[in-house]
């Protein structure tokens, strides 16, 4: 019987041809396809993030560079719903460069996951792109530069902005509510490090389930450490719902809410007389010039929604990478990771972009301030940007770095 | 019939020494794992009589041991498996202990909540790394081969499967699993032939816990990390499945089941996503509804109608 | 603000109410499965999942036909009820002729299926149920701040509980069904048809979780996982209680609701273990928990 299955199982597998391994040699295209996955939250909590945007994204990406550079090699994209688990995420990751050639895998939004993929990449000496996930600590302990770039934005750059600028008001007492997992973790230690630079001090914090479905026994927490400011050290949904339960209970009429990470999606889906006035960074917005509104309305014309700084990063990010396999010649990883770290970074997300040496890409971030009802003139006209952050402002310096890899040299 | 049987078993054997060149390693020794954990829990459903529906919390424990072990206490593979096997056991004689006080359906309860209990206790504990689970454990060696090359850790995974599979076999037929199965077909008969039934189901319980338990320490090599998904109790409800499917109380059905179980699951995901789930639901509905015996027992009783007649 | 025990009292008494909020759940749901189990033997997995049906079905509601509320809190639990009526027709009455344990895995089939239906429908992430105009807002006490809507979540409980204890107790269908309980053969002796009491039963049953669902629906988001997350809990409520008597389990419900909450207080770490410990002791102490009878 078992025999009988597992013949059964050997066929409906069919061989599943062990491709992009054999032929990486250098100047050559492994398999003649340049193939790149999108690993996102499809369906959970962080999908309104990046999802089906950021696969946008990718997609953008690709025809564009297929319109300026008429590359010779066939370019592929697929994608894949990582459920915010580590081990899915890691596990389809490890599929998908055994067995289907995958080059490079961008996205991977949700540090727990990131952090995962990013070992499985390692290992399997393939890139990653990183746009959606935000701990520090893909640069710093787990950081990994020859496979292995963070992209869009991470935790100190978040936590500096309205960190500094917020407890500069006077408002320096902070509790935070943090996302009970390693990117939650992250931007509570990021922010707390930037209250206290300034002056300010941390009463505590209240760690909750990532998706949490209830968040009033936590902000009655939040109430009685009578701080100031609470800090969101959250995402998408939970951002959202934390704010919604702040207002039921009264916590706004006499503590400030702080999203650490709050992007557009979220300030569309809460409204403004909800968010108006809040502070945070962002690493896009899509009303800074001329070329992002272009970017953005094609985005839009698909999306039916602005793109946040995920998409957008991961369209930059997609396009940075076959730019330089196109450059290569090669998508061996060794190679593909020189020239983009060679050349500079100008696109409609980031203007003189670099990637480091430790994997970090730094370019302008901004601190925004959400407008009042009133003074939004059209739709998702949401922001006054208070200060461009110059790009290296705005994340953590080489100097501080607690990646081994780049300590070494 | 016995030495029909053993043919069987050698050409079985074979098939998965060959396996890994032409499927996916990887997923041989997922279904491999699986199959195992699926053998220890049947030793408890299918011989036994009693349902826990907390199982995964051992190889979620074993997992978390086993990977706490190999990476920053940085012991060899063998004994990291060993360290993982052995605290699933101690865990499950804790839990064993607590929950043969009951019976039946409440049974199935007490070992359900113990297990979200302790799958609590893992998503607070520091040493899990809670929601974002146990990252990069090393496979380390074994006699100077290199488990990091998938084909290594292959023969290691399928010498685990046979042994393990050899022992549940040996227990079954030894006095001590004719004891169990007697405990199932009527417990106050057991009872009334002096039979001390509560210490037979307790060792029942915790010989089931530590095989569980080495599944899950040989999981967390084979994949590199250990996570909740582990000890989430939807990974007690496959169990049940696996072993549902394949038929229970008999050799073979844990790991036929296993094997449809992991596969469909492998196969379909990408394709229909959530409705994996809806799937897997509806298995069981089938299951219970009209095909108890599961594909093994259904198999195994359409055989012996067949011959049945002619007398054996 | 004042301190009782180093705790503002505010931040004591928020707990303290949404513990009794919690165990207005927890006792609306374990009485739906002590209904169930009195009457079928069957441990019904699926409650936690038609809970969720009553919320996601009341979110349906207002979301495509503009049904607002409290036509929800009416409609959701018929249809969850209607549900319930289909699943033990079609599937369940072929069960009860053997072990129980078949009953608790079909239902957690069952569970699987709708569960993993609605994720495929709208995803895990929660969605946004807004509290209806008369409870928005909050009763500010001085002492503490008591939104109105959760409020009103315990008063509908308890007396919905109140309510089937007194059916259950004091009217002639609550004797007839007791009847049923204690001996079927008997009581269709009788010229009763227990086939269809057993049928409405599970419809009432399953009717109650639908119930608590659409109660749930404002005070929380509406999602696919909020079912699943809350049958173990009470579980572990129902095997502390034991299915004995209907006011057993709603008192138990509160009262761990209530402990749970203070748990939050004193010592947070430990408030989602804190019913399964009790548990451990109860079985330890008392097998058959605390109101129940060993059958």
């Amino acid at each position: 019987m078992m025999k009988r299955k597992l013949l059964a199982l050997a066929l409906s597998t069919m061989l599943m041809p062990v491709a992009g391994a054999a032929l990486a040699q250098a100047g050559k295209i492994s398999g003649d396809v340049v193939k790149i996955a999108v690993l996102t939250d499809m369906s959970g909590v962080y999908s309104a993030l990046g999802g089906k945007g950021s696969v946008l994204g990718a997609e953008m990406a690709i025809e564009d560079f297929k319109a300026q550079f008429k590359p010779k090699f066939k370019i592929e994209l697929v994608s894949a719903d990582h459920q915010n688990k580590a081990d899915v995420g890691s596990n389809k990751v490890r599929e998908w460069y055994d067995t289907q050639g995958v080059d490079m895998v961008t996205d991977v939004l949700n540090s727990g996951v990131a952090i995962a993929v990013a070992k499985v990449t390692t290992e399997k000496n393939k890139i990653m792109l990183n746009t959606g996930a935000a701990s520090t600590r893909l640069t710093n302990e787990d950081c990994s530069p020859n496979n292995v770039v963070h992209y869009v934005y991470d935790t100190y750059a978040l936590a500096n902005g309205p960190g500094k600028a917020v407890t500069k008001q006077g408002k320096d007492s902070w509790f935070f509510l943090t996302a009970d997992y390693a990117f939650g973790h992250s931007l509570e230690k990021d922010t707390s490090d930037a209250v206290k630079a300034t002056g300010g001090k941390v009463l505590g914090a209240v760690r909750h389930p990532l998706n949490a479905s209830d968040f009033s026994s936590f902000l009655l927490q939040a109430q009685a450490s009578k701080a100031k400011v609470v800090g969101l050290a959250n995402a998408g949904g939970d951002t959202i719902n934390s704010i919604k339960a702040a207002n039921e209970f009264g916590l706004t009429k006499n503590q400030t809410v702080v999203g650490l990470l709050t992007t557009i999606v979220d300030i569309h889906a809460l409204g403004l007389p909800t968010t108006q006035g809040m502070m945070f960074t962002e690493g896009f917005y899509w009303n800074l010039n001329k070329e992002t509104r272009e970017f953005s309305r094609r985005f839009f014309s698909k999306h039916k929604g602005m793109p946040n700084m995920l998409p957008a990063g991961t369209y930059s990010a997609v396009l940075h990478y076959l730019k330089a396999v196109q450059a290569a010649g090669t998508d061996d990883t060794a190679a593909v990771m020189k020239k983009m770290k060679e050349t500079p970074i100008n696109d409609a997300f980031a203007k003189g972009g670099k990637i480091r040496d430790d994997g970090r890409m730094i370019h302008d971030m901004y601190l925004v301030e959400v407008k009042k009802p009133a003074e939004s003139t059209e739709p998702w006209d949401y922001y006054h940007v208070k200060q461009v952050i110059p790009a290296a402002e705005a994340f953590q310096p080489m100097a501080l770095s607690r990646c081994a890899a780049v300590a070494k040299k | 019939m016995s030495r029909r049987v053993s043919i069987a078993y050698l050409i079985g054997l074979g098939l998965l020494l060959l396996a890994p060149m032409f499927i996916y390693p990887i997923l041989v020794m997922k279904v491999l794992c699986f199959a195992l954990f699926a053998c220890a829990f049947n030793l408890l459903l299918g011989y036994t009589g009693l349902l826990s529906f907390g199982h995964a919390v051992f190889l979620g424990s074993a997992a978390y041991v086993t990977g706490h072990a190999l990476k920053v206490w940085e012991l060899p593979t063998l004994l990291g498996l060993l360290a993982g096997t052995g605290a699933a056991t101690l865990l499950g004689w804790i839990i064993g202990s607590l929950a043969i006080r009951r019976q039946g359906i409440y049974f199935a309860m007490v070992t359900l909540a113990l297990a979200q209990m302790v799958f609590f206790f893992f998503l607070q504990a520091p040493f899990t790394g809670g929601e974002d689970g146990l990252q990069g454990v090393p496979r380390g060696s074994l006699f100077g081969l290199d488990l990091g090359k998938d084909i290594n850790l292959y023969y290691l995974v399928l010498a685990i499967f046979a042994g393990s599979f050899w022992l549940i076999q040996r227990t079954i037929h030894s006095p001590f699993g004719q004891i169990l199965k007697a405990i199932r077909e009527n417990e106050p008969r057991a009872i009334s032939l002096g039979y001390d039934v509560a210490k037979y189901k307790l060792l029942a319980f915790v010989l089931s816990a530590g095989l569980a338990g080495l599944a899950g320490a040989t999981k967390t090599l084979v994949f590199k990390f250990a996570t909740l998904t582990d000890a989430h109790w939807h990974t007690s409800g496959e169990v049940v499945l696996m072993t549902l499917l394949g038929g229970m109380g008999t050799v073979f059905g844990p790991v036929v089941g296993a094997t449809v179980i992991v596969t469909l699951q492998n196969e379909l995901a990408d394709k229909v996503g959530s409705l994996v789930t809806v799937i897997m639901g509806a298995i069981f509905v089938i299951c219970v509804l009209a095909f108890r015996r599961g594909i093994v027992g259904e198999s195994l009783a359409l055989y012996e109608r067949m011959i049945g007649q002619k007398g054996r | 603000m004042t301190e009782i025990f180093g705790v503002p009292i505010q931040a004591l008494f928020g707990q303290l109410m949404l513990g009794l909020v919690n165990g207005s759940f927890y006792a609306v749901l374990s009485l739906g499965l002590a209904v169930i189990f009195g009457m079928l033997n069957i441990i019904n997995f699926a409650h936690g999942a038609l809970y969720m049906t009553g919320a996601m079905l009341a979110w349906v509601f207002l979301e495509y036909l503009g049904v607002g509320y409290w036509w929800s809190l009416v409609l959701a639990p018929l249809c969850v009820g209607l549900i319930g009526i289909a699943i033990e027709r079609l599937m369940l009455q072929w069960l009860y002729k053997l072990d129980h344990l078949y009953g608790l895995l079909l239902t957690f089939g069952l569970a699987l299926m709708i569960e993993g239906l609605f994720r495929d429908l709208y995803g895990v992430a929660g969605q946004p149920y807004s509290i209806p105009e008369e409870f928005a807002g909050a009763f500010n006490l001085g002492f503490m701040f008591l939104p109105k809507y959760r409020a009103w979540v315990v008063v509908a409980s308890l007396t919905v509980c109140l309510a089937t204890w007194y059916m259950i107790e004091k009217t002639r269908l609550g004797a007839y069904l007791r009847a049923a309980t204690e001996n079927p053969k008997l009581t269709q002796a009788f010229g009763i048809n227990v086939p269809l009491m057993v049928m409405l039963t599970y419809g009432f049953g399953v009717g109650l979780a639908g119930f608590a669902g659409v109660l749930a629906a404002p005070a929380s988001q509406v999602g696919p996982l909020m079912g699943s997350n809350l049958i173990i809990i009470v579980f572990a409520v129902v095997v502390i209680g034991g299915m004995g008597s209907i006011l057993g389990s709603v008192v138990t419900g509160l009262g761990l609701g209530i402990i749970e909450g203070m748990t939050k207080v004193f010592w947070p770490e430990a408030s989602s273990t804190v019913v399964f410990m009790i548990m451990a002791v109860v079985l330890m102490i008392r097998p058959a928990g605390l109101f129940g009878r060993e059958k």
